[in-house]
């Protein structure tokens, strides 16, 4: 029973960290929104259902607020929950927000005294994390992309400028501007290059209420771009991840990258 | 008593008014709104809006739009204004409200009219060609209703349509007389 169990643990150790992925979302409370200064509340959560919250909170430890004119700003009344965490944003400038947990880090796996650990962290960390003894070190970068968009007023593009880093989704229709029945088309990019032959994920939420997760797949072209129909208005969840070995940490081997975007498609 | 006289004159004077200015000659793109009356528990005036678009779904001219300016916490009602789902993607989203000669407070069921003559820049502007007239209506607890009407400009021969709305707008009219 015992031995049962510890093998249990350590095939759940291995499995890589967004191995069989619970999807990870931000849900905005809406997307288009006008006012002095209205706003908006976001749900952070991990679940297999999208959007309901009934797993487990994302952390917001790393969110990454882009207001339109390309300033960072701190979001208000942060909160982790049971099920899920949550903040509020005041939406001061007129434009586009984007509103993103961004991870950005290592797992490292290695054995010492004997015995195989593993270990997650910040790359700067690594050498005061890990004991210099120890054997068969592996270490892969790991960059995660949460992100939603929100709009006070007409869609703006100051801050959706890319970051350069690990995969992000570049506009070539706004991802405030989205409607039911029309065809949006965006550009997938991994440090800023165009990322060719990406699978991605689209699902619509409101999986509680049918019996299929009805997930369509689209593959990026030769640019790096993806187009998607939207049938009917509602809010989109759309993932991809990859793993390559353009490492940007000397003791990494490989590194995982992954994006998911909530977006919200408005009826005609 | 009195105080009911007055009323009722300023009524009238007020009809007489619009339906005079609605005669003048010069002024040749009549549009007529109606807000229908509601049996509902809880009623609140619809946000609407009035709007011309040209055949690349661009709106090229802004008619009229209704909406709740009275001061609140939330910024004068403009916190709403996105109901109006088409108007607000075309056009208003790109706006900074109020705008003159073209917003207004929201107002009360009934027939409701909008004048604008030939040569009213808004109009004047516009190059030949086909374009439509949209009217939205959104309203608080209630739904929200698009109508449209073709029309040909500029205007070479009297014109006159009108659409029926089901929910959220009564009859919706255009009519065009060309200059003299």
């Amino acid at each position: 029973m015992n031995r049962y169990l510890v093998v249990t643990l350590l095939a759940c150790l291995l499995t890589p960290v967004t191995g069989f992925a619970h999807k990870v979302w931000l849900r905005p409370s809406q997307t288009v929104l006008s006012g002095a200064e209205p706003w908006v509340t976001v749900d952070a959560a991990v679940s297999n259902d999208l959007f309901y919250f009934n797993h487990f909170p994302l952390s917001i430890e790393n969110l990454q607020i882009v207001a339109p004119n390309g300033s960072l700003v701190e979001a208000q009344n942060q909160h982790k929950g049971k099920y899920r965490s949550v903040f509020d944003l005041p939406l001061q400038q007129r434009g586009t927000y984007r509103i993103a947990v961004v991870s950005d880090g290592v797992f490292a796996s290695y054995e010492a005294d004997g015995e195989r650990r593993r270990w997650r962290g910040k790359a700067e960390d690594i050498a005061t994390e890990i004991p210099s003894d120890a054997t068969n070190l592996q270490v892969t970068e790991n960059i995660m992309r949460v992100e939603t968009f929100v709009t006070n007023g007409g869609p703006s593009t100051e801050s959706l400028a890319p970051t350069g880093r690990g995969i992000e989704l570049k506009p070539v229709t706004h991802p405030n501007d989205l409607y039911a029945g029309e065809t949006a088309e965006f550009q997938l990019i991994v440090n800023g290059k165009p990322a060719a032959d990406m699978k991605v994920a689209v699902i619509q939420g409101g999986t509680r209420y049918r019996n299929t997760q009805d997930e369509t797949e689209v593959v990026t072209d030769a640019d790096g771009k993806i187009s998607i129909t939207w049938n009917s208005p509602g809010m989109y969840w759309i993932s991809t991840s990859t793993s390559d070995s353009d490492t940007s940490i000397p003791q990494a081997t490989s590194r995982r990258l992954s994006y998911t975007a909530t977006l919200e498609v408005l009826p005609q | 008593m009195n105080h009911l006289y007055h009323l009722v004159l300023a009524i009238v004077s007020t009809a007489w008014t619009t339906i005079a200015f609605a005669d003048k000659p010069n002024k040749s793109f009549h549009v007529t709104i109606e807000i229908p009356k509601m049996n509902v528990s809880e009623y609140h005036r619809p946000y609407v809006a009035s709007w011309i678009q040209d055949e690349n779904r661009k709106a090229v001219a802004n008619l009229a739009v209704w909406y709740q300016m009275k001061d609140s916490k939330e910024g004068a009602g403009t916190k709403w204004l996105p109901d109006l789902r088409q108007w607000w993607r075309r056009s208003g989203r790109s706006l900074e409200m109020p705008v003159d000669g073209v917003s207004g407070a929201s107002r009360p069921a009934g027939k409701h009219s909008l004048s604008f003559a030939l040569n009213d820049p808004r109009l004047a502007d516009m190059p030949s060609g086909k374009y439509i007239l949209f009217v939205e209506a959104a309203r608080e607890v209630g739904g929200r209703e698009v109508l449209e009407i073709a029309f040909e400009w500029p205007i070479t021969k009297d014109f006159s349509t009108k659409v029926a709305g089901e929910e959220e707008l009564g009859e919706v009219s255009l009519k065009l007389h060309p200059a003299e």
